[in-house]
């Protein structure tokens, strides 16, 4: 279904293009050797190199490189042997050298693309223009004192990978589900932790808005998004104002704008006219970089297993439907715990009680699996406990519940609580008299017809076997004694 | 003869064997500039304390057997390397309080080797000049003088290593070359100038004019000494991603090799129309010595030398109004406040900066502008592989190159100052190495008409400095240079 914008004078199709800009997780800055935690106390994290004192020079981190080509490969890009570093000219306070040392020209990889699954269910691939690497500035901070601003130089020099997407996308829910997906693969490759709030991850998002058919309008850009939801509503909002524009007459006019998440709206940051003139020259500091080719090769061999191909390999190995498998695939940790709980055990079982009951205890005691007190271990002791038919499905239920309550394991609470299954034909049998001499009345409405009571006898049952007795068993006992 | 007249090597040779200690050999120097420093300025800071006590510090190490190749002997460090400690100012007023808390690789290793360092030369600011006048702390005067009794320059940017060399204030000095800054104050002061090959010596820590040309080398008094002040600066630096990952050859043997069976390229694109007579006669002078050595003498051609200067103008502006950003007044040196950011960069950069430095960061600029970029930067990097590719293709047929170092000799303080295109020519036979990143060394070879130094050009293959300090050697003993420069004697020798 096509998405457009409804204007009052008729359908507006939406285009959009992402550049991604992700932090590379290294131990080390792109150009010098000064660590790159988050949260350290300002300026803590600077080398001479990252605050530009007089004849320091840039050295190429090695491991920034392998993220970078990782990322690429990740992304079934093209890996460019011969790369450059160039500098981006600009003065700003938190800009310490003057210039960014950027790849313009000749990125490190190239084309790629990237397969998002939407709603419907249908999917669609988005080109990856190309990523280059680049260093972060610092941070310039003014709410400190009211006539001063301070500098923290700790991000100065972090290694990015900007990665620009084609203008593929038609709507906020596929920019949403690339930038999804963008996140899932990078957190797979372990290339960049992911993490929007923390500024790890940031997006500009280039829209524009035409009629359908048409050629490409003026696209503006909106700058350091830094949310999924507020990039949805950046590229909605920001729609809505172009056609406006448009239909009043108007010209969009190509800009850089902020989105303002408070008020739902962008608003203007510089026009064209006002755009820095960079300056970009090949950086002579350093030399071109070049990769060699049995090293990418290596690197090739010894990248994990992506979202898509494990998607893959559930379903046709596992047996497990394109909706569980996409699920349990979305989160690189979902992915491995439940590896580790199915290894020896029934996909479906493992698969259908992950994504319902645990998911919804994690859901509900507000947990995810990297802090979930119930272990893949645990959680396999209870499919197995199931399985040897130590504990029906729903005495499952209740034990699962306790389990996240108190972090215990499942045997223990079966033994402790004594929620062992009841077996016994011979207990199973008198628990069925019982039932059927308490209510006369029901058991003559179901001997003159009424089918439909046999359920209320096998609750009964059950509820006064608390639970615990094997459902096929009462269900054989319950037959038998009607009969 | 007194002790600051010695070569480095003799200097060397007398601490060995005990006929005077570094105590000495350093007290002279520094009395020297004591008395010499008044009338020549050639240190924009003297470290005369810390130099007395590393003298004595190497006395005793001596005493305990250390023989590291430079133990003791005192050198003049251009203020444009980084020394720990020690404020280090580019001949800028940007930098005027500027203290480093690192030390550059360069003096780093020298100080490795044991070497002690009397001040910090002056130089023109970021090294920007052919004379030494635009440093922000004054010019200096070179030691040599003229009969009409005008005080000349000592030749630029390296301007006051070169004078402290000749009027015997150290025995050699650090210099750094991006256009012919060691080899024309070589030439213009009567010493040995080596800018090495693009690489051969770390750029870490040594303040940058344009990266890409940038190159340290050593000032000294005679060929063999400036090989061994090369062999403590040069080697791979992990530092400098620019820095030749290659074994550091014997310079100092290279020197008298000599030059039987050598073919010695005589390029016919650097005979100018206008060419000082005197100076073409010297050229064939040292023609003649390499000749009589053993040499054979080939006419080559290299014909994009002549967009040398102006390629040179472009690339080095570029990268230098780049470079120079970050003296921003934010995180060191010269702050000027101001209401606002911008303000504060315009008064810092305005009050920091001289005319020199504004005219070639305006230049960059412009020439890595939009619209301007393909015209300019983009051009000159093609000419700038086109003359590299003249070297290359010259070199399938000779070993070095001979040629002047520069069009005239030093010329009077003050001249050349109205136009910027006539100071620049003083550049024309030295930038083409430069553009190439091949080394380059000058070598005094005689006097002019007024009595003036005058020094060849030895040009050779990318690190091929010992065929350079080979064919050097040569002109050395040919030449027999052993004056003194005016000023400081009293009389010429």
């Amino acid at each position: 279904m096509t998405y457009v914008v409804q204007g009052s004078q008729g359908a507006w199709e939406i285009v959009v293009g992402l550049e991604v800009h992700a932090q590379v997780v290294s131990q080390s800055k792109l150009f010098s050797g000064a660590a790159t935690a988050y949260g350290a106390e300002p300026n803590s994290q600077v080398s001479f190199v990252d605050a530009a004192f007089p004849g320091m020079l840039p050295v190429i981190n090695q491991e920034c490189v392998a993220q970078a080509v990782r990322t690429g490969l990740g992304l079934g890009a093209h890996i460019n042997l011969v790369s450059r570093f160039d500098r981006k000219n600009y003065f700003y306070a938190d800009l310490p050298a003057g210039y960014q040392i950027s790849q313009f020209e000749h990125p490190v990889v190239g084309g790629g693309s990237v397969e998002v699954e939407l709603a419907d269910g249908s999917t669609k691939r988005i080109g990856v223009t190309r990523l280059h690497l680049e260093q972060d500035a610092g941070k310039s901070l003014h709410d400190q004192d009211p006539a001063r601003s301070f500098i923290d130089l700790n991000r100065s020099g972090v290694a990015l990978m900007e990665i620009v997407s084609e203008p593929d996308m038609r709507s906020p829910e596929e920019a949403g589900a690339y930038l999804r997906k963008m996140r899932t693969i990078l957190r797979y490759l372990g290339t960049c932790d992911g993490n929007m709030e923390e500024g790890s991850m940031r997006a500009d998002v280039n829209v524009s808005v035409r009629r359908p058919g048409e050629p490409f309008r003026t696209r503006c850009e909106v700058k350091n998004v830094n949310s999924v939801r507020f990039v949805m509503q950046a590229i909605e909002a920001e729609a809505v104002r172009q056609v406006q524009v448009w239909e009043a007459g108007g010209t969009v006019m190509q800009e850089t704008r902020l989105f303002d998440p408070a008020r739902g709206e962008t608003r203007s940051l510089r026009s064209k006219e006002d755009a820095h003139d960079y300056r970009y020259f090949p950086d002579p500091d350093l030399l071109p970089l070049v990769l060699d080719e049995a090293w990418v090769e290596q690197l090739r061999l010894n990248l994990p297993e992506l979202p898509d191909a494990k998607r893959a390999r559930f379903v046709t190995q596992h047996g497990l439907t394109p909706y569980d498998a996409a699920v349990l695939v979305a989160d690189k940790e979902t992915a491995a715990f439940y590896e580790t709980v199915v290894d020896g055990r029934d996909t479906k079982m493992v698969a259908n009680w992950m994504t319902g009951d645990f998911f919804a205890a994690l859901n509900r005691t507000g947990r995810s699996i990297a802090d979930s007190p119930v272990g893949a271990a645990a959680l396999g002791e209870l499919m197995d406990l199931l399985t040897d038919q130590t504990i029906n499905g729903r005495i499952a239920k209740e034990v699962l519940e306790a389990m996240v309550e108190t972090g215990e394991a499942p045997g223990a609470i079966v033994q402790a609580r004594g929620l062992r299954q009841v077996t016994d034909t011979g207990a199973i049998d008198g628990a069925v008299q019982a039932v059927l001499a308490a209510n006369p009345d029901k058991l003559a409405e179901y001997r003159s017809g009424k089918d439909k009571l046999f359920g209320f006898f096998v609750g009964q049952v059950m509820k006064a076997m608390a639970g615990r007795g094997n459902p096929a068993l009462v269900n054989e006992a319950i037959k038998k004694a009607l009969s | 003869m007194t002790l600051t007249d010695l070569t480095l090597a003799a200097a060397r040779d007398g601490l060995r064997r005990g006929a005077f200690t570094s105590a000495e050999l350093t007290g002279a120097h520094l009395a020297q500039i004591t008395a010499q420093e008044p009338a020549l300025h050639a240190f924009i800071t003297v470290t005369a304390e810390a130099a007395a006590e590393q003298a004595r510090a190497a006395d005793a190490a001596r005493a305990g057997g250390d023989d590291r190749p430079l133990l003791g002997l005192p050198l003049a460090i251009k203020d444009l390397f980084c020394t720990a400690g020690v404020r280090t100012t580019a001949g800028s007023r940007i930098l005027e309080p500027f203290v480093p808390p690192y030390e550059s690789t360069v003096t780093a290793q020298l100080l490795r080797d044991g070497a002690v360092f009397v001040g910090k030369a002056n130089l023109d600011e970021f090294a920007m000049g052919s004379s030494t006048m635009t440093s922000a702390y004054g010019p200096t005067t070179n030691p040599w003088g003229r009969a009409d009794g005008r005080a000349l320059v000592p030749g630029g940017s390296s301007g006051g290593s070169a004078a402290a060399v000749a009027a015997g204030m150290a025995l050699g000095a650090t210099a750094t070359d991006t256009g012919g800054s060691i080899r024309q104050p070589a030439s213009f002061c009567g010493l040995v100038g080596m800018k090495p090959t693009y690489g051969r010596c770390s750029r870490y820590g040594i303040v940058a004019f344009a990266s890409s040309l940038d190159q340290a080398g050593p000032l000294a008094r005679t060929v063999e000494d400036a090989a061994i002040l090369m062999a403590s600066m040069s080697g791979f630096d992990p530092r400098d991603s620019t820095s030749a990952d290659r074994p550091v050859p014997d310079f100092a043997a290279a020197c008298a090799r000599g030059v039987a069976g050598l073919r010695i390229g005589v390029p016919r694109e650097y005979r100018s129309d206008g060419m000082d007579a005197g100076i073409e006669a010297l050229w064939h002078q040292g023609l003649n010595w390499l000749r009589d050595a053993g040499a054979t003498i080939v006419d080559v051609s290299l014909p994009h030398t002549k967009y040398g200067l102006a390629t040179y103008y472009i690339v080095a502006p570029a990268e230098a109004s780049s470079n120079l950003a970050r003296y921003d007044g934010v995180r060191y040196g010269l702050r000027v406040p101001g209401a606002d950011l911008t303000e504060l960069y315009e008064q810092t950069r305005a009050q920091g900066f001289g005319a020199e430095v504004k005219r070639r960061i305006m230049i960059g600029t412009y020439v890595l502008s939009a619209g301007y970029y393909d015209a300019y930067y983009l051009r000159a990097q093609k000419i700038r592989a086109l003359i590299l590719k003249d070297f290359t293709d010259a070199f399938a047929q000779v070993d070095a190159l001979l040629t002047p170092t520069t069009p005239s000799a030093a010329f009077a303080q003050g001249d050349k100052m109205d136009d910027p295109v006539t100071m620049y020519l003083n550049d024309i036979f030295t930038v083409p190495a430069n553009l190439a990143g091949i080394p380059a060394l000058s070598v005094p070879a005689g006097l002019d008409a007024a009595g003036l130094p005058l020094g060849l050009q030895v040009i050779g293959r990318p690190f091929d400095e010992e065929t350079v300090f080979a064919v050097g050697g040569v002109l050395e003993r040919g030449a027999q240079f052993d004056t003194r420069p005016s000023r400081v004697m009293g009389t010429r020798r």
